[in-house]
């Protein structure tokens, strides 16, 4: 058990490559329940979000959910995050737990209008069901529709009985399930969904096997690849910032690194050299300092040292050879393609 | 938890066995189950001489990266190559193929500093 933003939770159950490994080729069960979640509600919730966060709200459908990231003035990003479109007038944003309470007090500056805002991370579990088999297990247990429901889409559903949102999102890049549920029928459900994986080889999985299935996918995360000194273009999240929305808090400077250039970009990369690239590390090109990892270690997959890096823009094409300084060593490594499985 | 009992251990979970004025150097079965899947080992080069309780290598695995500490001073006279592409021995067989290296022992004074089976199993209950 680690501590994790005052969470007691566990970094792995059987060993972090056994975890990893299922995910990819059947299924894990994750404990989510850290994330904060956050209420929007009233006629101007629309206008609201649009004003908070860079991507385009106003894309989603009922049913429908965003990946964004919120910026401050500066374009630094604050958290990145998922919208629910409930209704028209009802969103639900689900932040990371290390911001809840950071995220709170900047929305509740920049909010107004007709809109009720409520944090109600205490009324949610989350548990993430990931992995090819995760549609054949939720099935066993669950009468909705679930083959019909879309990436980034969710429902109001069923499962072992229990009322709760099956959203089809997840954290590794495999075909996925995050179920809302309330926390005193958590337990239950956990117990529920490990029983119908049983013949599918259902894994529960920690902390360290979510980090190395993401790292795996380059998604980013908070605190180590991006964070308010970092803005989404340089994280490769130009995708994520909708310009031609009226306005947004941050848009004026996202604007200017857009026409003026910024210095840096997030890369991946893969250690050719023995070794194990970790955050912090430094990256140097001859003797010259260039950048440095944000995210590093082990790929269960590729069976090698993999890393997230930003290094400065004239440094970053595929195939460059860098060194990371590693103990004071330079070990060889690779710009390579992403993600990397 | 049934520790090797003719073996010398030390606080940072590393263990050694003499034989003669050599000795051969691994980490705990402890260790290698708190730190978890082992997946990069870096070891000195055979010749390198260590006071006693210098780091000599490197451990990591998937999630951290530990120091290796020398429990009594010597030159290293062989290293566990195995280890570079298997480094999962470290966590499959601790005390047998896991062995990270063997030295010729400076100064065998230096083993008095360093406790037996009992004192280990004492000292890990502490600990947990």
């Amino acid at each position: 058990m680690i501590d994790f933003a005052s969470w007691e939770m566990p970094l792995q159950y059987s060993g972090i490559i056994n975890e990893h490994l299922a995910v990819r080729n059947s299924a894990g069960l994750f404990d989510a329940s850290h994330m904060g979640e956050f209420l929007f509600k009233g006629r101007d919730a629309l206008d609201n979000l649009q004003l908070l966060v860079t991507n385009n709200v106003a894309r989603l459908e009922t049913g429908q959910v965003l990946y964004t990231p919120m910026c401050n003035e500066d374009g630094g990003i604050i958290d990145d995050l998922l919208i629910y479109r409930l209704s028209a007038e009802e969103y639900m944003m689900v932040v990371n737990a290390a911001n809840i309470e950071k995220d709170y007090q900047w929305i509740k500056k920049h909010i107004s209008g007709d809109l009720e805002l409520e944090d109600i991370s205490g009324q949610y579990a989350l548990i993430a069901l990931q992995g090819p088999e995760s549609l054949a297990i939720l099935k066993e247990i669950s009468n909705p529709q679930l083959e019909e429901l879309k990436y980034y889409h969710f429902l109001k559903g069923r499962v072992a009985g229990i009322e709760l949102i099956i959203s089809r999102t997840g954290y590794t890049g495999e075909l996925g399930y995050e179920l809302y549920c309330f926390p005193d029928e958590a337990v239950f459900l956990w117990k529920e969904l490990m029983k119908a994986g049983e013949k599918y080889n259902l894994l529960p999985a920690g902390l360290g096997a979510r980090d190395t299935l993401r790292l795996e996918k380059k998604y980013c995360l908070y605190g180590n690849d991006i964070d308010e000194k970092r803005h989404p273009l340089e994280a490769g999240l130009s995708w994520t910032v909708d310009f031609s929305k009226d306005d947004f808090i941050g848009k004026e400077c996202l604007l200017d690194y857009q026409k003026n250039g910024y210095r840096q970009k997030l890369i991946g990369f893969k250690l050719i050299d023995r070794g194990m690239a970790r955050k912090g590390y430094k990256i140097m090109d001859k003797d010259k300092i260039i950048g440095e990892v944000s995210s590093g270690g082990y790929s269960p997959i590729l069976e090698g040292s993999i890393g997230l890096a930003y290094v400065d823009k004239e440094y970053s094409e595929i195939d460059k050879k860098i060194d990371i300084i590693i103990r004071n060593k330079a070990v060889k490594a690779v710009i390579v393609k992403t993600p990397f499985v | 938890m049934d520790l090797p009992k003719d073996l010398f251990y030390t606080e940072n979970h590393e263990w050694l066995a003499v034989d003669g004025d050599e000795a051969t150097i691994g980490i705990t079965e402890y260790a290698q189950e708190e730190m978890g899947d082992v997946v990069f080992v870096e070891l000195p080069e055979v010749g390198e001489e260590f006071e006693q309780f210098d780091s000599f290598g490197v451990v990591e695995s998937v999630k951290a990266v530990a120091d290796v500490y020398i429990p009594v001073g010597g030159k290293v006279i062989a290293i566990n190559e195995e280890l570079f592409d298997q480094p999962e021995l470290i966590n499959e067989e601790p005390y047998d193929g896991g062995w990270l290296i063997k030295i010729k022992i400076t100064d065998e004074d230096e083993l008095e500093s360093l406790m037996n089976h009992e004192e280990y199993e004492r000292f890990l209950e502490e600990v947990d």
